[in-house]
């Protein structure tokens, strides 16, 4: 089976945000951790009426969400998840962060602790694009999802989809859904783990606590 | 004594009888107050902006700072001024009067015709003094709410602050969950550190040190200890602004002259600066008035009235909050902002925090800031259409 994730809405916005929003049931408690200027919170607001809150790192993302009156903290995943209560959230989604916090482990049993269900979506560092530029040019690698310099980027925990699966057994998360993205948008075929983790540029996993 | 220039004289007939709409509390609405005396006859004055719409669903609390007052966006009666947030509030403006209600209301402790120490006490006819009970943050907010009462407004779309109005925001917020359904804290803090005090203690000393203070019955007398309000005022005035600002401002510039008089003439800009701020402060504002609020703000501290869990003060908080804080702001930093936020978020409620870029220091809340305009534009839009408010 094939699914086929399009961006009907044509606003550009990116593939694995709808793909999320597409998996967060309506009307229920979302926190948005590194929302940037807060896309997703919107969609999640003004189309699946959520209460929708973000928590962002840089003052600017922050300020232009703000003010587009979305609520949202200017705060850091490493240090501010902590502070909320338990099951405070129907939802926690990290999208294309997990990889830039300094302590992903951490993070992570934080968001499942404050959320009844964790979403996270990952760029994988073991697409064989990644794997072949690490082989042949002997650098690392630089794509067009992952833009920066080794020196510049804001990523310090990569990750391949094994890689978080094992981390996910570690913690004792229970995987209830994971998509894999190529370039195209699709979503790969049920397929064993080492395919995913070959062909898929993205994952997005759906996590709840064990028990 | 020299006689009162224009400006002190009408800043002394504002007290009792002020250009402003006014509420007067007789003995059957006492006010119950922290220290556990009473005022039977209150006076609150207050300014009011645009129109109360028929649900009495658009209303919106202003609370100001130390040295503010109700007149927020007209001339203010004393000074000829502008209001002091008129960047903020008016037509078309982010607090924007074509389409909300806005109330602001004189903080009672202070000078501009809410009860204060400056007030005619109906029981001799003689200013109150120092026999005004002390008032606290939480007294300035039973007092506005008897107002919001009288008002007819149930619920206010927001309460909005700065600085020592921030403190009341919050107070607001702990005192009258269901009550507030916006709360905008600025620039301020969920308890008065200890280095803040330590600043008001100073100014206080100097006003008291000053001979002209008379044990506080100075106004009997026909004089006002200004030499030591104007040093208070200089002291204070330093912790509102930032290193950089004062540096952008004045440097080492020297003030009308070529070089240095060896002398302690006013020879540096800033000095000149800081004695002009000292001098007109003390024109339009009582003495006795900045020991009652510099203490109000010194005695705040939210979480202890709460078990020393400041999460505990927003448990049953059902309002959406916005807390603003300013990069340069010594006096109230953004560590003050965070706690709150973190308190906030503790107690699950729904809260957005700006930290906004600024050399200003902590008078950026008053300041020409599009970053707050347009955070306030956007947070108080968000709450209007979530109450439907047209």
């Amino acid at each position: 089976m094939t699914v086929v994730i399009q961006n009907t809405a044509g606003n550009g916005a990116r593939i694995d945000l709808l793909l999320i929003a597409a998996m967060v049931e309506p009307n229920t408690r979302v926190l948005d951790v590194g929302c940037g200027e807060g896309l997703l919170l919107e969609m999640l607001r003004d189309e699946k009426n959520c209460d929708a809150r973000g928590i962002e790192l840089s003052r600017d993302g922050v300020s232009r969400g703000v003010a587009r009156g979305l609520a949202i903290i200017q705060g850091d995943a490493d240090t501010d998840l902590a502070d909320y209560p338990d099951d405070s959230f129907d939802y926690v989604i990290l999208s294309q962060t997990i990889q830039a916090t300094r302590n992903p482990r951490k993070v992570l049993e934080h968001m499942l602790r404050v959320g009844r269900r964790a979403i996270v979506s990952f760029p994988n560092f073991g697409h064989w694009r990644i794997r072949s530029h690490l082989m042949f040019k002997g650098g690392m690698p630089v794509t067009d999802n992952l833009p920066d310099a080794w020196y510049d980027t804001p990523n310090i925990h990569f990750c391949t989809i094994r890689d978080f699966v094992a981390l996910c057994d570690e913690i004792g998360a229970v995987m209830e859904r994971s998509v894999a993205l190529n370039a195209g948008g699709k979503a790969a075929l049920r397929a064993p783990w080492w395919f995913w983790n070959l062909f898929g540029e993205q994952a997005v996993f759906v996590l709840r606590r064990k028990g | 004594m020299a006689a009162l220039n224009s400006i002190a004289q009408s800043a002394r007939s504002e007290v009792d009888d002020p250009s402003s709409l006014l509420l007067k509390l007789g003995p059957e609405q006492p006010l119950r107050m922290d220290s556990g005396a009473e005022i039977n006859r209150l006076q609150i004055a207050y300014q009011t902006y645009g129109a109360l719409n028929p649900a009495k669903s658009n209303a919106i609390l202003i609370c100001h700072a130390l040295t503010g007052d109700q007149h927020v966006a007209n001339v203010n009666p004393v000074t000829g001024k502008l209001g002091w947030w008129e960047t903020m509030i008016g037509p078309g403006k982010p607090i924007d009067t074509d389409r909300f209600f806005i109330i602001c209301s004189n903080v009672i402790g202070a000078c501009m015709g809410s009860t204060g120490p400056a007030s005619t006490n109906p029981a001799h006819g003689r200013p109150y003094a120092l026999d005004l009970p002390v008032v606290t943050i939480r007294d300035m907010v039973r007092a506005q709410a008897m107002l919001v009462d009288h008002l007819g407004v149930d619920r206010l779309l927001s309460v909005i602050g700065g600085s020592m109005g921030g403190m009341q925001v919050l107070q607001w917020a702990a005192s009258y969950p269901d009550r507030v359904f916006s709360a905008m804290p600025i620039a301020t803090g969920a308890r008065h550190s200890a280095q803040n005090i330590a600043f008001h203690e100073v100014g206080r000393q100097a006003v008291m040190a000053d001979p002209d203070w008379r044990r506080g019955r100075y106004l009997d007398a026909g004089v006002r200890p200004a030499k030591g309000l104007a040093v208070a005022r200089m002291a204070a005035h330093i912790t509102y602004l930032s290193e950089s600002a004062l540096h952008r401002k004045f440097g080492r510039n020297l003030q009308d002259r070529e070089a240095p008089t060896f002398s302690f003439d006013a020879d540096f800009q800033v000095e000149s600066y800081l004695r002009h701020q000292g001098v007109s402060f003390v024109e339009r504002f009582d003495a006795n008035s900045y020991l009652y609020l510099t203490r109000a703000m010194d005695y705040f501290d939210l979480a202890a009235d709460y078990g020393g869990l400041l999460s505990a003060a927003f448990k049953g908080a059902t309002a959406r909050f916005c807390v603003v804080s300013f990069t340069s702001d010594w006096l109230f930093p953004t560590s003050d902002s965070r706690a709150i936020v973190h308190a906030l978020n503790a107690a699950a409620a729904s809260v957005s925090f700006v930290e906004i870029e600024s050399d200003k220091g902590h008078d950026a809340f008053l300041l020409d800031e599009p970053e707050l305009f347009a955070t306030t534009r956007g947070f108080l839009n968000a709450a209007a259409t979530a109450r439907g408010v047209a």
